[in-house]
């Protein structure tokens, strides 16, 4: 990743941070203010998420990770107290002005959440679900696709042979990857993770970690974290926010071994947080 | 807000009394639930003895009513009873889920409480007013603008022109069926909409996150996570529409007949009969027969609302986590 | 498109466009589902607004003090002429006997599944049974309070009629009592046990005066809930023409001289009957309302 040397550059003010990067822009915000009812949850906010990398967002809880996460998908209109301003593009493309479908959006960015979330159905439909709301395959293809989603996900061999059964069955650990095969089934572009290792035991996490590695070769992936190791061990960007605002937004590595800011550095050191 | 402290030595001795006394009574106010349920299996049993003797089982099929000659079978009121219940379930199912998911997913958030607070406190109108209501107000507009154009389009058609057959009165299955069904729409909409609302919303937000439609997620993934509970809903208004007397009583009409299967012609109910003619009748076989269809009635609601039961409890157990 | 790069054999060429092809199918779908959910959420209420408004209609046009003051008219007696007040005055004390009777032994039956068996098995079975008392036909329970009390004492009275609405009011009351002494924190009885208090003491001074919003709650619903029962009277209390204060011998309740005026050919008992309905919906009705205010404050 050194190759990419813009973005340890960037200052983390609100200006805009336009550069010349190496790699390509895969979503871009800019102005971002969120709000719940009258309350400001993320105030103006700017950052440019790169393609096939894995951006972490840290920060104390409440600092609004979790929110800019959920402006990606547009996830907040399920709840009508909560709005956006600003602009978020995916490939151009203003996801909050879009007069698209938000449901087709969703089809192109992929969500996982804190808990796993496995639906009340087998372990098969859990992944043909999001797969046929968006196309229509044959039986044999259709296996292939869960197959493919299982094994991208690291879980084909551990539930081969009880496909039929439910989702519930599985493990911590088993249902949150089968939530990651299921949302990499449909073939977004881009994966939102939201604390995804938060209610798994360390060696489940470990196993995420591996995958999110993995599959960053295909996707961008974006992961909401808690835990600064992980972001440490698994991001090659990191997002530092406090109180609703972007304190600082650089190469991972650059982050952990020389903050721009002192605030960073005390949160990362662990002084506060 | 602490008690007074009672820790004299000489009045603890009369403190493990008092506590013994108020466990005792407590224990034994918990038993009448008990001694309650089994009073009245007994009192029915001994009280239809005399028509479970002449009669049998065969009373359930039988069809005849005739107090002089002393002949009695249930066939009619357990049929009437059975067919208004069925009526009541396939109007008010549908509905009932349009509510919920209106309630849960559709409603502006302006309007969820109101409306949920009137759903609930309809629930609560007591069922003589739905009767009163059916006799004086529903059966004639039934009969005007539904039975009389349906008997002039379908009267020669085989089998449907039977079904509508019947004076015009508004007065029959049907009446009693759908006043029934308005009855019991608030119970099972208000079950519903509680079991949808304990949905996790990550588990929704998962399948919104997919791509999937308001109605996509309440129908994959909503439903099957709540069925017991659905179903223990749809079967607690299923016993309310057996067991209920009153919005029945006023429309059903009241004759002991099964001469046809037209769905206007006056029938009977067993919480009808029961309504109608206990009080005046003779104490002996004619008596007995009516405890006999008032235990077949307990019999058919306790299966049907222990079934119930046990699925809500069972939703509450797993919060819906079995599949 | 970025996807084509991962894609497996089988991707569609295009998967954009199919999906925008598709998505309008469902998105019709959708549409049509939501419309008629709504068209259900009107169908429901045009019913129930049809009946309160006739409710409302009919019956505040009956209304007069004549109704309030008067007892039961013979038939085709003028309009106006007579009135309901011994069924009011009748249903007034069944009512209020069946509370005071059945209210005690809920909150007491409450206490023990709340108290002193939470887990037990035999709190489990009385917890299941009650469920279905609550919900077990009222009929039935006019059934059998015939059979121990009607018969034994071989006539209809306004006893037989409380003692039946009491057993109505028993499982309701145990119902809410249970659940609101279960909303009470742990820490605050073991507060009052650690001071040495004795569990009669904790449970009538600390967790029941706690929780007698939500008790008081219980006892409004399940007086509401009486107030219109019609089934249990109808072999209990019967119906009387006149007044009655003794409550021995038959006695004239509200629910059933409806009935049996509604069901009469005669245009002033019918006129009576509409008045006697709007009288119980807006008992019924504010009872609740008034069950949920306080609930609400608690």
């Amino acid at each position: 990743m050194t190759t990419m040397n813009a973005m340890n550059a960037m200052n983390a003010t609100n200006d805009d941070p336009q550069q010349e990067t190496a790699l390509p822009i895969k979503i871009a915000v800019r102005d971002l203010n969120f709000y719940y009812g009258k309350f400001l949850a993320l105030k103006q906010i700017s950052l440019d998420i790169p393609e096939h990398c894995v951006t972490a967002f840290i920060g104390p809880s409440g600092c609004g990770k979790s929110t800019l996460l959920r402006t990606f998908n547009r996830m907040y209109e399920l709840y009508p107290e909560q709005r956006a301003t600003g602009s978020i593009t995916l490939d151009g493309e203003n996801l909050l002005a879009s007069t698209q479908d938000i449901a087709l959006i969703r089809a192109r960015i992929g969500m996982v959440f804190q808990k796993p979330t496995p639906f009340p159905m087998s372990i098969f439909d859990n992944i043909a679900f999001g797969v046929k709301l968006f196309e229509n395959l044959s039986r044999i293809d259709m296996e292939e696709r869960v197959e493919w989603a299982l094994k991208k996900a690291a879980l084909w061999d551990e539930v081969k042979d009880k496909l039929p059964q439910s989702g519930a069955s599985l493990s911590g650990g088993q249902q949150q990857r089968l939530c990651i095969a299921r949302g990499v089934a449909i073939k977004p572009e881009v994966l939102l993770l939201d604390e995804p290792c938060s209610a798994l035991d360390p060696i489940s996490t470990a196993r995420i970690e591996e995958l999110i590695a993995e599959i960053k070769k295909d996707y961008t992936v974006i992961i909401v974290t808690h835990n600064m190791q992980q972001a440490a061990r698994c991001s090659d960007y990191t997002a530092y926010m406090y109180l609703g605002e972007l304190m600082e937004f650089g190469e991972t590595e650059q982050m952990f071994l020389k903050p721009v800011r002192q605030e960073t550095e005390d949160y990362i050191t662990g002084r506060f947080g | 807000m602490y008690a007074p402290l009672s820790s004299f030595p000489r009045r603890l001795l009369s403190d493990a009394l008092a506590d013994r006394l108020f466990g005792l009574l407590a224990r034994l106010a918990a038993l009448i639930t008990l001694a309650l349920l089994l009073g009245i299996l007994l009192s029915l049993i001994v009280g239809a003895w005399p028509a479970i003797h002449q009669f049998g089982p065969g009373f359930l099929t039988h069809n005849a009513w005739d107090p002089v000659k002393e002949d009695f079978g249930g066939r009619v009121m357990i049929y009437g009873t059975l067919a208004t219940s069925i009526i009541a379930l396939a109007i008010a199912v549908p509905v009932s889920f349009g509510i919920a998911l209106f309630l849960t997913e559709l409603s502006p958030a302006w309007l969820k409480r109101p409306l949920g607070t009137a759903v609930e406190l309809l629930a609560a109108v007591p069922s003589i007013v739905y009767g009163m209501w059916g006799l004086m107000v529903f059966g004639p507009v039934l009969a005007r603008y539904v039975q009389q154009p349906m008997q002039s389009l379908l009267g020669d058609v085989p089998f449907l022109g039977a079904l509508v057959s019947g004076p015009p009165v508004g007065i029959g299955i049907l009446s009693a069926g759908i006043i029934l069904s308005i009855m019991i729409i608030p119970f099972i909409a208000s079950v519903m909409r509680d079991v949808f609302e304990v949905t996790p919303p990550l588990l929704k937000e998962s399948a919104y996150g997919l791509g999937a439609t308001t109605w996509e997620v309440i129908w994959k993934i909503v439903l099957p996570f709540t069925k017991t509970g659905v179903l223990g809903g749809i079967m607690l208004g299923l016993g309310r529409a057996l067991g209920e007397t009153m919005a029945v009583t006023f429309v059903i009409g009241n004759m002991n007949q099964l001469n046809s299967i037209s769905l206007f012609e006056p029938a009977n109910s067993i919480t009808s009969a029961l309504a109608n003619e206990f009080a005046e009748a003779a104490p002996g076989l004619h008596q007995a027969s009516l405890i006999y269809l008032g235990l077949v009635l307990f019999l058919i609601t306790f299966v049907v609302l222990t079934f119930s039961r046990l699925l809500l409890m069972r939703l509450q157990k797993n919060e819906g986590m079995s599949v | 498109m970025k996807t084509n790069e991962i894609a497996n054999e089988n991707a569609d060429q295009n998967p954009d466009r199919a999906r925008i092809a598709r998505f309008a199918r469902r998105k019709q779908i959708n549409r049509i589902a939501l419309t008629l959910s709504l068209a259900a959420m009107l169908f429901g209420m045009f019913w129930l607004a049809w009946i309160l408004w006739e409710t409302l209609r009919l019956g505040l046009g009956s209304l007069s003090m004549a109704m309030l003051t008067q007892s039961t008219p013979p038939p085709n007696e003028p309009l106006g002429e007579g009135g309901l007040a011994n069924a009011i005055m009748g249903s007034l004390l069944m009512v209020a006997l069946a509370t005071f009777v059945g209210a005690p032994i809920g909150i007491l039956s409450g206490v023990y599944l709340a108290e002193y068996d939470p887990r037990g098995k035999l709190a489990m079975i009385i917890r299941f049974v009650n469920d279905l008392l609550l919900s077990a036909p009222s009929i039935i329970i006019g059934l059998f309070v015939y059979a121990v009390m009607v018969v034994r004492f071989k006539a209809f009275s306004g006893w037989a009629g409380a003692v039946a609405l009491a057993l109505i009011v028993i499982p309701v009351v145990i119902r809410t009592t249970e659940n609101m002494l279960m909303l009470i924190p742990a820490g605050l009885r073991e507060a009052a046990y650690a001071l040495g208090a004795p569990k009669w003491k904790v449970i009538t001074r600390i967790t029941l005066t706690a929780a007698r919003a939500g008790v008081l709650t219980g006892i409004l619903l399940a007086v509401a809930r009486i107030s219109g029962e019609t089934a249990p009277l109808l072999f209990t209390a019967l119906n009387n023409q006149f007044w009655n204060f003794g409550l021995d011998g038959p006695t004239a309740n509200l629910p059933v001289t409806i009935l049996q005026f509604a069901m009469s050919p005669y245009e002033n008992w019918q006129q009576l009957a509409w008045g006697g309905v709007f009288l119980i919906t807006m008992a019924v009705l504010g009872l609740n309302i008034l069950a949920r205010v306080l609930s609400r404050k608690k």
